[in-house]
């Protein structure tokens, strides 16, 4: 059991290795198939592991592979371990990415850097592996630092396109803003309790009390690291840029791999969370801003991937909300459900843009449901599925956070039910602009208007049905069946959950709480629908004048605008000073002003020496020592 | 005895070639280094790990005045002498690009710069050391000033006598403390320690600041780096690699033998100040990195930040922070060649170094471009790259000394991405232009530089452990002493 352990992320990584060197000698379909072949079996490896786990009472399996880094009393090794967290997200990347290596096979088809595509995507998901995979922090912090590299490669795919190679750089610059914090956060575990190891450090940490500074100064080093990798205010800019990659990336980053890992890492150090209560409050604040923050920019976008990638820094945000509040198992329930309908929307964006011929803007789509009906009913499904409706996945992770929040917080709850009102609105406007109406393209497109292959609908068709039934796993208790997702996370959680007050509500309150959701959400996208599909109406064209608030909220709240005119302008700008100022003007000039000084200062006692500047510095450089010595001696 | 030939060979390659090289200099300076190589990693091979100096070489040279020849192998020196002798075929091979005039005196003077090297690396005496020190000047004095690009003599003239001023308070330090050597007084080692640590506070205050300029300006430290950027970009490239790539690592090597166990409480007292100055340099010279225009020029300045990182490591004086630092030479003497050697070749077939006039070569040159990128990564420190395990450790390190000092030294993960990745756009990506559209993949021995290079980022990224192993008794040797 334990070699299989090994075995998941080698896999995607030997496949990195076969098609990146075989490049073009390979053939496409060749190099598509051992892409997705390698992580296909990583997936039944983890299906296996998990129901290993699930049937022992072992809590985890690990090897041992090699020791890496050693300095004095420091040491890590790269040691790999499987628990039900971890298998969890095992299952969510190779299972997912799984379906997106798939998809590529057809969507990539035609593109020239097809083959470097796939050992990318390989690479990817090996990092992702490793950072869930690790048995220590290094080890996460590893694969953490490894998705950033390959979102910087996938981003910038179509190398030759500046403005992706900006939005490339810019995703793993900001990437590493939050990797600093993650890297300190390391250095004072270590300090703290001698090692990186998660058994000897959560176990350890057992014995602190609640809120104490170190913990709570660990914990939110660790969570900047989070709101870089998983995209959270204020440090969410790079994910919406990073759609300039081909679209199964996007799925891959959004749904499958990256962006999880911030919720991975808390889940993942739970006990140092619950044991900082004040940093458990600022994770769920940022958490439901970000959620709300980012859905009323989702309102009034244009471009389908970016509708998307709005909705997913808010979904995020609900994650984090729920980890805020300590329901780890909820937060991860979260992930999974996502997953499914998040790579399902990004997939059908990509089959809608294949048929489209690489357009992204809805203004000039329309009534594409006829012509794309696989596409169609699984974006719907996707749609109804994130909005949290009934019985579909979205709904019962969503609510679950929802009931949280009811317990612990009114205020988050109602900011959350606020998020999720807006999220209904959003998803629907995108899916009847997209789908409904009439076609608003060009009489080109029209004609070559066309269904996608079986290679990419036929992933959409599973994860459609992934989307319907995922949310299944963890039914609410008030339906009195088994949370099968909570018993079997059970042993990571059960620390923290002896020290979290339950979140008791009653049944009734939770039943009322979920039929005032669903109404909410239905008249909402009953008020969508008569907004775009009955009315008509279309949104604004670029540049049409617009009163100050949708303004502001149509330009993304500025932020793009402010970081670069605060932070990065002035920052190339103070290089530049330094450079043309104090290094040439300053600090070399009193170097060449001491220079100077000694040799004027020898040419005055020339008559006793022969000339060479060497000789002069020497004996004035050996005297004022030699006095220096003298003194202090 | 391996140690003393490791010093004699390319010393003796080294005056051959000068007199009767000729034509087939370059051939017979490549097989000369390769065969030291070979010496360097028999050594290796026969090394025992532990705090012990082996292949001891102990004669006495001026009895009198107690000078002896003593010169010695331990992990941290075996290796810095395996970076050496790794570097120095590469450098030599890389010039195959170039036909240099006199190629006798180009290939007579690098290998004479590496028996040098080595002898920095490898001196057991003080006075011994010194003349090491200073013999490494002076064929790179020349190697810069006769093949050296515009405004050579100024700019080399002025790299000498800077350099020459640091070292001639390092002689003055070390004569001072000849001076109060126990007993029959001697140049030893081990004596010049027993001396320093006999000293009063303040007298290891001001050893402190000698040793310590001499140092500091071989590295270079900010402020006293306004010499090294233009050097760099004036040098032929082979010059600017001994440059960047080893003798830098003289000044970084001296501090952990020659200062840190010297006078430890003069370090004590000023450990804190050199941080801050390093830390300063690492965003000073980060962010002119980031403003230059010039690819080399950035380079150097990329270098500055680097080392900056690796003075706050030794002087965080920690295990962490030394087995970072040594590790550091070792990958950063590694990725400054690749970088400057992928600068070279953007140069030589462009004929510009400007970054604004470049752009697209990787749809031209997909490998050279992967290659550059697996360098480049190595230079910002991603792990399973040369660059991580060292970063790691020295910013460890340093957090163990201050939190705030790894908060502003951490920041170069952050703009090290921001100036690599842009001088990364400005050559590789976009679209092609007048200048880079006959750019052609790299072949033949370039191609095998590169590879290795890329062989040797990843592979030193992924199995760090046998050189921590190395050095690990040394350090703690060090650490010892310094108690």
């Amino acid at each position: 059991m334990t070699k299989l352990v090994a075995l998941v992320p080698i896999l995607p990584l030997l496949g990195f290795v076969i098609v990146g060197l075989g490049g073009k000698k390979l053939s496409k379909s060749l190099s598509g198939w051992i892409a997705s072949g390698v992580v296909l079996i990583s997936f039944v490896v983890s299906l296996i592991l998990f129901f290993h786990l699930n049937q022992n009472s072992e809590q985890e399996v690990s090897i041992k592979l090699f020791d890496w880094i050693a300095a004095g009393r420091f040491s890590a090794d790269l040691t790999l371990m499987v628990d039900p967290l971890t298998s969890i997200f095992l299952l969510v990347i190779t299972g997912v990415g799984f379906l997106i290596h798939l998809y590529s096979i057809g969507y990539m088809h035609d593109d020239e850097g097809h083959n470097k595509f796939f050992s990318y995507l390989n690479l990817f998901v090996f990092f992702m592996l490793l950072l869930v995979m690790g048995s220590n922090f290094l080890v996460m912090y590893v694969g953490w630092e490894g998705v950033g590299l390959c979102s910087y490669l996938l981003i910038g795919f179509w190398h030759k396109n500046n403005s992706y190679n900006n939005a490339a750089k810019k995703a793993f610059i900001v990437n590493r803003i939050g990797d600093l914090g993650f890297l300190l956060g390391m250095f004072l575990i270590y300090v703290t309790f001698g090692s990186l190891n998660y058994s000897e450090v959560f176990s350890q940490a057992k014995f602190y009390v609640s809120d104490e500074p170190v913990l709570i100064a660990i914990t939110l080093l660790l969570f900047v690291g989070a709101v870089g990798k998983s995209a959270q205010l204020p440090l969410y800019t790079w994910l919406p840029d990073a759609m300039a990659g081909p679209t199964p990336v996007s799925a891959l980053i959004h749904a499958a791999t990256m962006v999880t890992a911030g919720i991975y890492m808390v889940a993942r150090s739970n006990i140092l969370y619950t044991l900082a209560p004040t940093s458990l409050h600022i994770v769920a604040l940022i958490g439901v801003i970000t959620a709300v923050f980012a859905a009323t920019i989702g309102l009034l976008q244009n471009d389908i991937k970016k509708v998307l990638a709005y909705s997913t820094v808010s979904q995020l945000g609900y994650m984090f909300l729920a980890l805020g509040m300590g329901a780890y198992t909820t937060a991860v329930f979260h992930v999974v459900t996502h997953a499914f309908f998040k790579a399902l929307l990004f997939l059908g964006a990509g089959s809608v843009i294949h048929a489209m011929g690489g357009e992204q803007d809805i203004r000039k789509m329309g009534g594409l449901k006829s012509h794309l009906p696989t596409t169609y009913l699984t974006f719907l499904i996707g749609t109804i599925a994130i909005s949290g409706i009934p019985p579909f996945a979205g709904f019962f992770s969503k609510d679950e956070i929802l009931a949280h929040a009811f317990a612990h917080n009114k205020i988050f709850w109602l900011l959350g039910l606020g998020g999720s009102v807006l999220t209904a609105f959003y998803m629907f406007r995108l899916l009847y602009l997209t789908f409904f109406g009439s076609f608003r393209g060009t009489h080109h497109q029209q004609q070559h208007l066309h269904e996608s292959p079986k290679s990419i609908t036929i992933p959409l068709i599973v994860l459609a049905a992934l989307s319907v039934v995922g949310g299944f796993i963890g039914l609410p208790e008030a339906f009195h069946t088994k949370h099968l997702l909570k018993s079997f996370l059970s042993p990571v959680f059960a620390d923290s959950d002896l020290r979290m007050l339950p979140a008791e509500i009653t049944h009734a309150t939770e039943y009322a709480l979920m039929a005032l959701a669903i109404i909410i959400v239905i008249v909402v996208v009953l008020l969508a629908r008569n907004k775009y599909v009955v009315k008509g109406e279309l949104p604004l064209q670029d540049g049409a004048p617009m009163t100050a608030l949708p303004k502001l909220i149509a330009h993304k709240y500025y932020v793009d605008e402010i970081y670069d005119s605060f932070i990065v302008k002035p920052l190339h700008w103070i290089g530049t000073i330094f450079y043309r100022f104090m290094d040439i003007q300053v600090i070399d000039a009193l170097v060449n002003f001491v220079g100077k000084a000694t040799v004027w200062s020898s040419d005055r006692v020339r008559l006793i020496q022969t000339g060479k500047i060497g000789y002069y510095v020497f004996v004035m450089v050996l005297s004022v020592a030699l006095l220096l010595l003298y003194i202090s001696y | 005895m391996l140690t003393a030939i490791l010093i004699a060979l390319p010393l003796i390659a080294g005056l051959f070639i000068i007199t009767a090289g000729g034509a087939s200099s370059r051939r017979i300076a490549l097989a000369a280094s390769l065969i030291e190589l070979l010496i360097s990693l028999i050594a290796l091979g026969q090394f025992q790990i532990n705090a012990e100096s082996q292949f001891v070489l102990n004669i006495p040279w001026v009895s009198s005045l107690g000078i002896s020849f003593h010169v010695a192998m331990d992990g941290i020196s075996l290796l810095m002498v395996l970076l050496t002798t790794v570097l120095t075929p590469l450098i030599i091979y890389s010039s195959f690009s170039h036909n240099y005039e006199k190629p006798q005196s180009f290939y007579g003077l690098i290998l004479i710069m590496q028996m040098a090297l080595i002898g920095v690396f490898t001196a057991l005496d003080g006075f011994l050391f010194y003349i090491f020190w200073e013999l490494a000047l002076i064929p790179i004095y020349f190697i810069c000033l006769l093949w050296g690009g515009e405004n050579r003599a100024k700019i080399t003239f002025k790299f000498f006598l800077y350099t020459m001023v640091g070292s001639l308070f390092m002689l003055v330090a070390l004569i001072y403390l000849y001076v109060h050597t126990p007993g029959a007084h001697s140049f030893n080692i081990e004596a010049l320690y027993a001396a320093g640590h006999s000293l009063s506070l303040p007298a290891q205050r001001t050893l402190f600041w000698g040793l310590f300029l001499a140092f500091a300006i071989k590295m270079p430290v900010f402020p006293l780096h306004t010499w090294q950027p233009d050097t760099y970009v004036v040098a032929p490239t082979q010059g600017t690699m001994l440059l960047s790539s080893i003798m830098l690592k003289m000044g970084i090597y001296a501090a952990i033998r020659w200062l840190l166990p010297m006078v430890p409480q003069g370090v004590d007292a000023y450990a804190q100040v050199v941080m801050i100055l390093a830390i300063t340099g690492i965003i000073y010279a980060s962010l002119i990195a980031w403003s230059q225009v010039d690819f080399k020029r950035l380079i150097a300045y990329s270098s500055i930040a680097h080392v900056g990182l690796i003075a706050a490591g030794v002087f965080s004086a920690n295990a962490q922070g030394l087995q970072g630092a040594v590790f550091q030479m070792l990958s950063h003497g590694i990725n400054v060649f690749a970088l400057f050697f992928i600068s070279d070749i953007i140069e030589r077939q462009t004929k510009t170094r400007l970054l604004g006039n470049l752009g697209g070569i990787r749809s031209i040159a997909p490998r050279f471009a992967t290659v550059f990128m697996i360098v480049m990564m190595g230079s910002v420190a991603l792990p399973l790259t040369n660059g991580f395990p060292g970063e790691f450790l020295l910013l460890n390190g340093v957090y163990q000394v201050s939190s705030m000092y790894a908060l502003f030294a951490g920041v170069t993960i952050i703009l090290g991405v921001v100036y690599m990745f842009g001088a990364y756009q400005k050559t590789m990506l976009g679209e092609l232009n007048a200048a880079t559209e006959k750019f052609e993949e790299p072949q033949g021995h370039e191609n095998i530089i590169l590879l290795i290079c890329g062989a040797l980022v990843i592979a030193l990224g992924i199995f760090p452990k046998p050189i921590f192993s190395i050095a690990e008794p040394s350090i703690q040797h060090i650490l010892e002493l310094m108690r």
